[in-house]
């Protein structure tokens, strides 16, 4: 698309003036503003901004909640070819420092009070930082702090600024070009400073123009925008696709109230990561329980018939008229019923990404009747690469490239993207830049993936992750750690799992169960158990991992890339990781180089052949104390089968 | 911070004493609260405050003593008089309807300002012209300010029986707000409360003085909230005033410290 964000809002204006653009909840009712009233107010905005002294290529904070002065604070900025800098609205004080100084900022636009005291408390250590402009001025009314001023003011500044300046701002905006810079979008690194990924309006636009053609969105979609605006996504789905198709972007009342506006809103077109579709499907089942008898029967009996039939339906495949007729009184007692519950009645089109999901959620999803489909991209590919076509949703692969999108894969299995949607450059920091752009235009990814019989893409780690098996029946194959353990850990008993096997001759894993869900398991079996560490070393227990791991092993098999994968011997821990012990990262990810030297002793045990082995550990409790907790663990053999070569279609 | 402006005496209460027959519950008060100000009335258990923020409400007609408000002396008060002339109060043990939402609840705060009968209430048809649909929706519109001021959009129409207890608490501030009172009384707005809680309030009430001007008498006893919040405080004993000052003179008082801590005898 050769055009830019500001050309593409002033074109709905011109050509739907009393269409909705934005939605907010206030006072408990839904007010819409129209594009006509959209475009009047970037005009002042960017009126406003031009006064202030806004440059061309300049870098504007925008932190906050969605809210439609925010976005149109971003568009007022993007008018006059400045570059809004969206920041995430939880982010503790100091994870602004980098980000402000990096980018040069003067001027940022703020949601409230909040995002008021944190950035005036960074004016220390970012002088340059001048001019701060707020949504809401609730309680900022005695605030008295140079450079502090209500976005009203902004708006009465800019509307006299326009009056006194004709033509100034549609000559700004016609000198926005689709290669100058749009956004940028600080990535949180793990390691070292966040970079800033700097797109065009030409490579967000793109794309949003591509996924929008893939899934034949148009200007009748309903979007919730709920997920951090610093985000890509949220700034692909409800600003670069909402002017692209023209939909309308609704913002919820407050985070508390997502759910709720949800099910008013009743989007077409809606995004989550799995963890929230994982978070309302528990919530359905505990309801579900608590129901009366005939309602949990009815319950049970239909969704098994959507187990067996929803999928096929969704995929487009014949089913048989009786299971037709099944699916059809299900979807009247049931599916709809729970889809409406859900939010979900009206959605067209729901994409997750993020991380893995587990098969069961996904089926569940789209055995209801919602199109829940998998895409794949990063801040850096504008999103959008790989996405589902509606008839060919699986759970374990995200999709086929896209238009405009070319896949290659390195000898190590990394993933190479070529798009037109790739970022610019990382900001000030070509070092990185050229660590993942290579001259040829390659994105490198840093993921590990292949691309299956079908066409599909499949992601397995990040390449930097994938070891290799050495010696022993499986020499030479690929293991791929998070791959296996992320298969365990959609048994609902398992909750966190480590496998070992790079330069290895078979791969061994650590098991931590889910006291939750084991805990349930034993009550019902009256199997009594003293707390975690006794629970965790029930031989009853260990039996009922194993069952895990084997089924695991039976997925793993079919995968030729993958069967060397398989867990031959495995332990059950006595100890949860825990983040403050060093074993999971903050955001709960497994450090598995860590935990292989804290527990060294039982790994080496565990490829040593002994069946059980002792080990004490420190450990630090809740109030900071320290001591140390042992155990003798016992190590469980597991079957594994023969890898199933798929026969020459 | 915040500059609030602190007005005139608004509440002058002079020489009240109460007797539950040989029980002296309050034996000759006198204090005033001047406008926007926060006015903390403290003291340990027995010592009075209830009573005297019900005898400022009308509940308990105090033997002596008159009451000062705007200039207009009484010597004893009625609640729906009170009411009327723009003082409300919360309630140490909520006084909210369980089963009704949220919303209504707030809504019922606003009682005492619908002029719509409850015929033209309950039966609406058109040759009424809608006066009571005008009036509910403009009635609604403060009560959604309320909501929105006090963040409980998410629980807007839970009824309130479900709610956690700060909850409750906040949503019987709102329904004291919904009046639109210049005085607010609160009795205990934080008793019961976790720390968590205890701030959030904190800072509502600071908010609710510093946004709507509401002039507010809060009894409380956790000593450190009522210090961090209030411009003045009294301290009652056995329904004796034993201190009047500011926080900092308050708590250099000797009869302050050995009515909270003892004294060594």
């Amino acid at each position: 698309m050769q055009t830019t964000f500001p050309r593409l809002m002033l074109d709905h204006a011109a050509r739907r003036p009393q269409a909705a653009a934005l939605r907010e909840k206030v006072y408990g009712i839904w007010q819409a503003l129209s594009w006509g009233d959209l475009a009047v107010l970037v005009r002042h905005l960017s009126g406003g901004l031009a006064e202030a002294g806004l440059q061309r290529g300049e870098h504007v904070v925008v932190v906050g909640e969605n809210r439609p002065r925010l976005y149109a604070s971003m568009l007022a900025v993007q008018s006059l070819g400045g570059v809004p800098v969206p920041l995430y609205q939880d982010a503790a004080i100091g994870e602004y420092i980098f980000p402000i100084t990096n980018a040069e900022v003067r001027f940022a636009i703020v949601e409230d009070q909040e995002q008021v005291d944190k950035l005036l408390e960074l004016r220390g250590p970012c002088p340059a930082l001048t001019r701060i402009w707020f949504d809401k001025s609730r309680g900022l009314r005695n605030y008295s702090e140079p450079g502090l001023a209500s976005l009203d003011s902004l708006v009465d500044a800019g509307r006299a600024w326009d009056t006194a300046h004709p033509g100034a701002f549609e000559a700004t905006v016609a000198a926005g070009q689709p290669q100058d810079v749009a956004a940028m979008f600080f990535t949180s690194g793990t390691t070292g400073n966040p970079k800033g990924v700097v797109h065009t309006h030409f490579t967000l636009l793109n794309r949003a123009d591509a996924g929008a053609r893939f899934d034949k969105l148009t200007a009748a979609e309903e979007v919730l925008a709920y997920l951090p605006p610093a985000w890509i996504g949220q700034n692909i789905f409800s600003c670069a696709q909402w002017l692209a198709c023209g939909y309308v972007v609704n913002c919820p009342e407050s985070t508390g109230t997502v759910m709720i506006d949800l099910k008013e809103i009743g989007p077409t077109y809606y995004f989550a990561p799995p963890r929230v579709f994982e978070g309302l499907l528990t919530s359905v089942m505990i309801r579900m329980e608590d129901a009366g008898r005939i309602k949990r029967g009815l319950f049970h009996h239909f969704m098994n018939v959507a187990r067996r039939v929803g999928p096929a339906l969704m995929d487009g495949k014949p089913v048989g008229a009786i299971d037709k007729l099944r699916y059809r009184l299900g979807d009247f007692f049931i599916y709809g019923p729970l889809r409406n519950t859900l939010g979900l009645s009206r959605v067209r089109v729901a994409y997750t990404a993020g991380e893995a999901i587990g098969p069961d959620l996904f089926t569940f999803y789209r055995s209801i009747g919602i199109n829940l489909k998998q895409l794949y991209g990063s801040t850096e590919t504008a999103v959008f690469v790989c996405l589902q076509p509606d008839h060919e949703a699986r759970a374990d692969t995200v999709g086929v490239p896209i238009e405009g999108v070319e896949i290659r894969l390195t000898d190590s299995g990394e993933i190479l993207v070529k798009s037109p949607g790739l970022l610019k450059e990382y900001y000030k920091n070509p070092a990185a830049t050229a660590e993942v752009l290579d001259a040829d235009g390659w994105y490198h990814t840093g993921d590990a993936g292949f691309l299956d019989a079908s066409g599909h893409l499949k992601i397995i780690d990040r390449a930097k992750d994938v070891g290799r098996l050495i010696g022993g029946p499986a020499d030479g194959a690929m293991f791929a750690p998070k791959y296996v353990e992320n298969k365990l850990k959609f048994f609902p008993y398992v909750k966190e799992a480590v496998a070992f096997g790079d330069k290895r001759e078979k791969v061994c894993a650590f098991v931590n169960i889910d006291m939750e869900a084991v805990g349930n398991w034993a009550e019902k079996r009256n199997l009594p158990y003293a707390g975690y560490t006794d629970l965790a070393g029930k031989p009853q227990v260990l039996e009922l991992i194993r069952e895990c791991v084997e089924k695991t092993n039976a997925d793993l098999a079919r995968d030729e890339l993958l069967a060397g994968s398989q867990i031959s011997r495995f332990l059950v821990l006595h100890k949860q990781l825990e983040a403050d012990d060093g074993e999971l990262t903050r955001t709960s990810k497994v450090r598995r180089g860590a935990i292989a030297e804290k527990y060294r002793p039982l790994v080496d045990a565990m490829y040593g052949g002994a069946a059980e082995q002792f080990i004490e550990i420190a450990v630090k409790f809740e109030d900071g104390r320290s001591g140390s907790v042992s155990a003798t663990l016992k190590i469980v053999d597991a079957k594994t089968f023969p890898a199933v070569t798929r026969k020459a279609a | 911070m915040a500059q609030r402006k602190i007005g005139e005496v608004i509440l002058d209460v002079k020489n009240i004493s109460l007797r539950f027959g040989g029980v002296k519950a309050l034996s000759d008060i006198s204090f005033d609260v001047r406008e926007h100000e926060v006015r903390a009335i403290i003291g340990p258990n027995g010592a009075g405050k209830s009573s005297m923020l019900n005898c400022i409400n009308g509940v308990y007609t105090p033997q002596e003593g008159n009451i000062t408000f705007r200039g207009q002396t009484f010597s004893h008060m009625n609640s729906r008089q009170v009411a009327e002339m723009g003082v409300a109060r919360t309630f140490q043990s909520l006084a909210l309807f369980k089963g009704m939402s949220v919303l209504d609840n707030i809504m019922t705060g606003r009682n005492l300002r619908m002029k719509t009968n409850i015929f033209q209430q309950a039966i609406r048809m058109p040759f009424w012209s809608g006066a009571a649909e005008r009036e509910e929706s403009e009635h609604r519109e403060v009560v959604e300010k309320i909501i929105d001021f006090l963040e409980i959009q998410a629980v807007r129409k839970t009824p309130v029986g479900r709610l956690p207890y700060g909850l409750q608490k906040r949503v019987d501030l709102g329904r004291a707000l919904a009046m639109e009172p210049q005085v607010l009384l609160l009795d205990e707005p934080m008793a019961g409360m976790n720390v968590e809680e205890k701030q959030d309030m904190s800072r509502f009430i600071l908010d609710v003085n510093d946004e709507y001007g509401t002039t507010i008498v809060l009894i409380e006893h956790d000593m450190s909230v009522v210090m961090d919040i209030s411009d003045r405080v009294v301290v009652l004993d056995y329904g004796k005033k034993i201190g009047d000052g500011t926080p900092t003179e308050v708590r250099a008082n000797p009869e302050v410290i050995s009515a909270y801590l003892g004294t060594r005898h």
